[in-house]
């Protein structure tokens, strides 16, 4: 019977089409804005993951996320140093700065300031500029020098010509003014993108302290590596009670981080609601579609019945057109997002999807069959076989 | 005649004379003012290998006695078995399963399933009774050829006469070899010629021995086809006649 199933559905083209077009949807709606929610939530802490050296970060108590920046004394990298466990711990400078461009334009920049001696922390991969050329991380020991990312060197960063032509990217040999000082680009990276897409600039931690407003307290973080067998979470909890900061793995940031946005931002619920209504109206064209064909098929099931099908073979056969749907719309909406995703994927637009998401959407698309489904059992479970009588 | 039914048995017990034993059977719709009765005390035995004719006006309790026949309603009171099985003492399932090995089914609209073809249509008993897709399609094309639709086993209802579309609809009836077929007005939907056609297929080639078929009609032109026709008026069997001319007077 399952073959007469899967006909008696696939049959009706109108309302197939309609079911797979209310599953597509609503598998595609939740899928694509979860994964830019996803993607958007990877931005807010994208300068804590491409930083793979250091255990530890270390930062002021009242922190709550890595943009929040409660600049500590220097000294303070002194006394994480002499918490016991600790192999290294190295300054790290992060702040806002203006960048004035050539046709007198302003952009903010995130600029990050690494340990001048070991330069940890450095971006994850250097770049080829628009002439091919590459540079080097100790570049940055050369005056005046910083790196740039590539996507704010090709875009906010970029050269205005006169006359308003087509923007030149930044390239090795450019100069910057980074508040009212000369910084010289010495080499392009890759970066993740930050949250609020501004271009970031790397250089030393002295230089970028320079470059900063003058301001009594300018260290942001400290880097912590733990020694060999040291136990992370322990030296975290020595750092804070030796020094009063505090102190976090580098997990342990992220979802500081990720439940600072989550708690004091309206992005989820903004994207919530998106992936509410994907859910819901989902739900009723899929629900309303496929009740409507059970109900064109009543005067079918009543026949199947009066000749002997059973219970369990009509729920079976309606189970297996709900399988179905459910599955091919699953499918096309997951296709769809994926596809949407590798259109936009060099693009400004977030876009992240785990294989968490592709288990929630599935679900959301379970939930949307069961309901539908749920709605032509009850009708067709309750059918009066003797239908087939009336003409 | 040779059996048309090549392989599949249904699993009925041996048929007693009667197959169908009905007394003193009653059923209403509704509840208070708005109760309907429909049948009235009705006393009714099909023999077999019999063809019975339930005839009268629109609204007399034809349907509703088949259907209780067939074990699709349950009647109020009375007493009806079929080959000696009382659906009304059997659980949903049980009448359902039973309905399914011993009965066939003739629609006055076919009830063909739009989406299948002629074949797939016929074999749905088999399938419901459990047999295998490829053994059940090999039947229903084999039925199909003794209704003389043997080129047409492909097609789907809509490319189909009414006619054909009945046709399929007896060989569907017949395929899993019931013992008992009911046929709903099976010739209002057809023109005088084509429903005569009808029923002398389901003379010639649903009658045999032991199987008995209980057609509900008020087209007069078939009575002829009957063995004997059990006249029915307001929810009661007013008289049962072996012969149309019987009918008349």
């Amino acid at each position: 019977m399952n073959f007469i199933a899967i006909k008696m559905l696939v049959g009706d083209r109108a309302k197939y089409i309609g079911i797979l077009i209310g599953l597509t949807f609503a598998s595609l709606l939740i899928t694509q804005q979860t994964a830019i929610f996803c993607g958007l939530m990877t931005r807010t802490f994208g300068a804590i993951t491409d930083l793979g050296q250091p255990d530890i970060w270390v930062m002021d108590k009242k922190v709550q996320f890595i943009d929040d920046i409660k600049p500590m004394q220097d000294t303070e990298l002194y006394r994480v140093r002499g918490v016991s466990g600790v192999q290294w711990a190295v300054p790290l400078y992060k702040g806002l700065i203006r960048a004035r461009l050539d046709n007198g334009n302003f952009q903010t920049c995130n600029v990050i300031g690494l340990d001048d001696a070991t330069l940890i922390g450095g971006p994850p991969k250097m770049v080829a500029d628009s002439t091919g050329a590459i540079g080097r991380l100790e570049d940055l020991r050369r005056s005046e020098a910083v790196i740039v990312d590539e996507v704010g060197a090709n875009d906010k960063l970029a050269k205005i010509p006169a006359g308003n032509g087509k923007p030149i990217p930044l390239k090795i040999g450019d100069t910057l003014e980074l508040n009212d000082h000369r910084a010289v680009v010495v080499g392009l990276c890759q970066v993740s993108r930050t949250f609020q897409s501004q271009p970031v600039v790397y250089t030393t931690y002295s230089r970028a302290t320079t470059f900063a407003p003058q301001e009594r307290k300018l260290l942001s973080f400290v880097l912590v590596k733990a020694e060999n067998g040291v136990d992370i979470q322990n030296l975290c909890n020595r750092i804070t009670q030796t020094t009063g900061l505090g102190a976090f793995t580098r997990i342990q940031f992220v979802w500081k981080t990720v439940d600072y946005f989550m708690e004091y931002t309206g992005i989820p619920i903004n994207f919530g609601i998106s992936v509410a209504l994907g859910f819901f109206v989902g739900t009723i064209i899929a629900g309303q579609t496929f009740y409507n064909f059970t109900l064109d098929n009543l005067k079918y099931f009543g026949t199947l019945k009066a000749m002997g099908a059973d219970g369990p073979i009509l729920l079976r056969m309606i189970l297996i057109q709900a399988v179905l749907v459910g599955t091919i719309g699953y499918g096309l909406g997951v296709g769809l997002a994926s596809l949407f995703g590798m259109v936009t994927a060099k693009t400004e637009l977030a876009f992240w999807m785990p294989w968490q998401l592709l288990a929630i959407s599935g679900f959301a698309v379970t939930i949307i069959c069961i309901f539908s489904a749920l709605l032509s059992i009850y009708k067709v479970m309750r059918l009066e076989p003797a239908i087939v009588f009336k003409t | 005649m040779t059996s048309i039914i090549p392989e599949y048995r249904s699993a009925i017990p041996a048929a007693p004379e009667l197959a169908v034993h009905c007394r003193g059977i009653t059923k209403s719709y509704g509840v208070g003012a708005s109760k309907v009765t429909a049948l009235r005390g009705i006393d009714l035995d099909v023999k077999t290998g019999e063809l019975l004719m339930l005839v009268g006006p629109s609204g007399c309790g034809k349907t509703t006695l088949i259907s209780c026949i067939a074990g699709i309603l349950d009647h109020d009171d009375g007493v009806c078995t079929v080959f000696g099985h009382d659906f009304k003492s059997m659980s949903q399932g049980q009448r359902t399963r039973l309905r399914g090995r011993t009965l066939g089914f003739v629609f006055q609209s076919f009830n063909l399933l739009p989406t299948l073809t002629a074949a797939e249509n016929v074999a749905v008993p088999l399938l419901i009774n459990g047999m295998t897709r490829r053994r059940a399609i090999a039947q229903a094309r084999e039925i199909l050829g003794h209704v003389g639709l043997g080129q047409r086993y492909t097609s789907l209802p809509k490319q189909l006469s009414g006619g054909q579309q009945q046709r399929v609809a007896i060989a569907r009836a017949l395929v899993h070899d019931p013992k008992i077929i009911v046929c709903d007005e099976p010739t209002s939907a057809l023109d005088h010629e084509t429903g005569h056609q009808v029923m002398e297929m389901l003379r010639s080639v649903a009658m045999r021995s032991g199987r008995s078929l209980v057609i509900v009609t008020h087209d007069a032109r078939i009575f002829e086809f009957a063995d004997r026709i059990a006249q029915m008026d307001d929810g009661i069997i007013q008289k049962v006649v072996d012969s149309p001319e019987e009918l008349k007077n």
